[in-house]
């Protein structure tokens, strides 16, 4: 089986201060890999690295066994990597459908002059990806909030609504940042079924996820951050029984529990 | 059959142009009317740069400067008719507009304000004091565009003011059709879309950089056709209409209008261009006023007059 998201050594400093330090792992097709540690381990630094949001200082990311690091995100979307973002980045004022709509950027985008004039090849264009977009928003239960302005809509349905406008990019890699954040039970379990789903599919999936039970259930392999280094990683049983693991993250986690009431 | 937004408007502004005249008790009120378009004309391209790229420039009537001296200088030493000489002036702004805004436009932030306000002034000094060619300060002289004598051999007879005033009306027509063809269109997705999040946009594979050069160069052909027309239609320009005031002002008829909105932004135009001519207070202190507008829309209406009427209307119809 061909690696499709390779993690070599990455690294990154913050005026002197290394939030991530040395991380290496790697993700095969249909494979979940969950990222975990505490608040402050680096998580999404290390997302944002292998997104191309920032320049590591250290290591490389491969995808399909090409170098891409430090390479523009929308050259890397060309190249098949989406993600969803923890702090949900949404276009506001634009309807719901309009926001998958937009995931289809690099199929529906042609000429500037052919989309100033209305001519009919932009507007086939556009109609294609609006079609894909409405299979899609069906697949995430918000086909029926389709015209509503996107900042209308609930938290849970906005996780739901990235992860639709991610998955239209046909992606072979996806990086998902706690999809299920501030979703109840109900809604978890619903974007746990997509995941799976998408996974199924042959899609590389990368995560970071706050639900212990989300990650312990979902993923093939986790990787455990603490301080910017990885102190652990396997497969869901041998990770839980890792001392260290239990130590650094666990630990808190119960102070987090403790602290969110 | 229900109408979508876009023929909304196209409808209303044709509704607006051909009715119009019906009520006009001068004829004063028909060059009222065509300096109404060329500046709508102009806030159009502000729309698609502003409203739907969030982008913002405080040098587009450098751009117009452009637009309005070439039908002024080509016609008389390049012996090009006015016509070309208002497609050359188009040509030369796109390009200047992409030369510039092609590095800066790498950069966040408000780099494209700065860099577009010095350029237009660069452009006023350049028409005020290369006398030697512009005739300086004090304006030149427009050759005709001949459009008007070649109607009447056709046997339409319009006095000047009619013709601008259907001349220019039909520009902001076709203006408007373009901008509003763009909105829905694949690229006008990636402008707005870049608007609400520039990373969400690189992430889906926007090149956010090429999307907000094309919104700058398609906005920079806009006000130099804008000020094309204006320089055929008084057949005399003054390096006034680069000046740092123009370009306020047709960020502030965007604003007032509702920048998002075609419709809204030419409303704004109209509001601002009719305003001076009607209360002599406005023109005496325009300045002032036009300040005083800003800072009231940003305060009470950040999306503009027409958005938020409308918005209030149909808030109370629900």
């Amino acid at each position: 089986m061909t690696v499709l998201l390779e993690i070599e050594g990455l690294g990154i400093s913050f005026g002197g201060l290394r939030a991530v330090n040395d991380v290496s792992f790697r993700v095969n097709p249909g494979e979940i890999v969950s990222v975990i540690g505490p608040n402050g381990a680096g998580k999404t630094t290390l997302f944002n690295m292998i997104s191309g949001i920032y320049k590591p200082g250290a290591g490389r990311v491969r995808l399909m066994g090409e170098d891409v690091t430090g390479i523009s995100p929308h050259l890397l979307a060309r190249r098949g990597m989406s993600r969803t973002f923890q702090n949900l980045q949404i276009f506001q004022s634009m309807t719901v459908l309009e926001n998958a709509v937009a995931g289809y950027h690099l199929q529906e985008s042609g000429s500037v002059l052919a989309d100033l004039l209305g001519l009919p090849a932009s507007r086939r264009r556009a109609a294609a990806a609006r079609e894909g977009a409405r299979q899609l928003l069906e697949r995430v239960d918000l086909a029926r909030a389709a015209e509503m302005e996107a900042g209308s809509l609930s938290y849970g349905a906005l996780k739901r609504l990235e992860i639709a406008r991610a998955l239209a990019l046909n992606p072979k890699v996806l990086l998902l940042d706690e999809p299920a954040a501030g979703c109840n039970a109900v809604e978890t379990e619903e974007i746990d079924h997509l995941i799976a789903e998408v996974a199924a599919s042959g899609v590389a999936i990368l995560l970071v996820e706050h639900d212990m039970k989300m990650v312990m259930r979902i993923s093939r392999h986790i990787v455990v951050l603490d301080h910017g280094e990885k102190i652990a990683e396997g497969d869901p049983a041998t990770v839980s029984r890792n001392p260290k693991v239990i130590e650094a993250y666990l630990g808190t986690q119960a102070e987090d529990a403790h602290a969110h009431g | 059959m229900r109408l979508s937004e876009k023929q909304w408007t196209l409808l209303i502004l044709a509704a607006l142009i051909a009715l119009s005249p019906f009520f006009f008790p001068s004829s004063y009120y028909y060059r009222v009317g065509s300096l109404i378009f060329v500046n709508g004309l102009a806030v159009t391209g502000i729309v698609i740069l502003t409203g739907y790229a969030g982008q913002i420039s405080l040098g587009h009537a450098g751009f117009a400067g452009i637009g309005a001296y070439a039908c002024a200088l080509a016609p008389a030493h390049l012996g090009l008719h006015p016509a070309l000489a208002l497609v050359l002036g188009a040509a030369i702004s796109g390009v200047l507009a992409f030369l510039v805004g092609r590095p800066i436009l790498r950069l966040k932030g408000y780099y494209l304000a700065v860099a577009s306000l010095g350029l237009g002034i660069l452009v006023a000094m350049a028409l005020a004091n290369e006398s030697w060619i512009t005739g300086g300060p004090d304006g030149i002289k427009v050759a005709d565009l001949g459009l008007r004598a070649v109607l009447k051999s056709q046997g339409l007879d319009l006095s000047n003011t009619e013709f601008w005033y259907a001349f220019t009306g039909l520009a902001l027509l076709i203006g408007a059709w373009l901008a509003l063809n763009l909105h829905d269109s694949p690229t006008g997705r990636a402008l707005r879309a870049l608007h609400g999040s520039e990373i969400a946009a690189r992430t889906v594979g926007i090149d956010v950089a090429r999307a907000k050069l094309a919104a700058f160069v398609i906005s920079a052909v806009y006000a130099s056709v804008s000020g094309s027309l204006l320089a055929l239609q008084n057949r005399f320009i003054t390096p006034d209409v680069a000046g740092y005031m123009h370009s306020i002002e047709m960020v502030t008829m965007a604003v007032l209008g509702g920048a998002g909105s075609v419709l809204g932004a030419i409303f704004g135009a109209g509001i601002l261009t009719m305003l001076p001519q009607v209360l002599t207070v406005f023109a005496e202190y325009e300045q002032l006023m036009l300040g005083l507008v800003m800072m009231l829309v940003m305060i009470f209406m950040r999306q503009g007059l027409l958005p938020s009427v409308l918005r209030l209307i149909r808030g109370r119809g629900e």
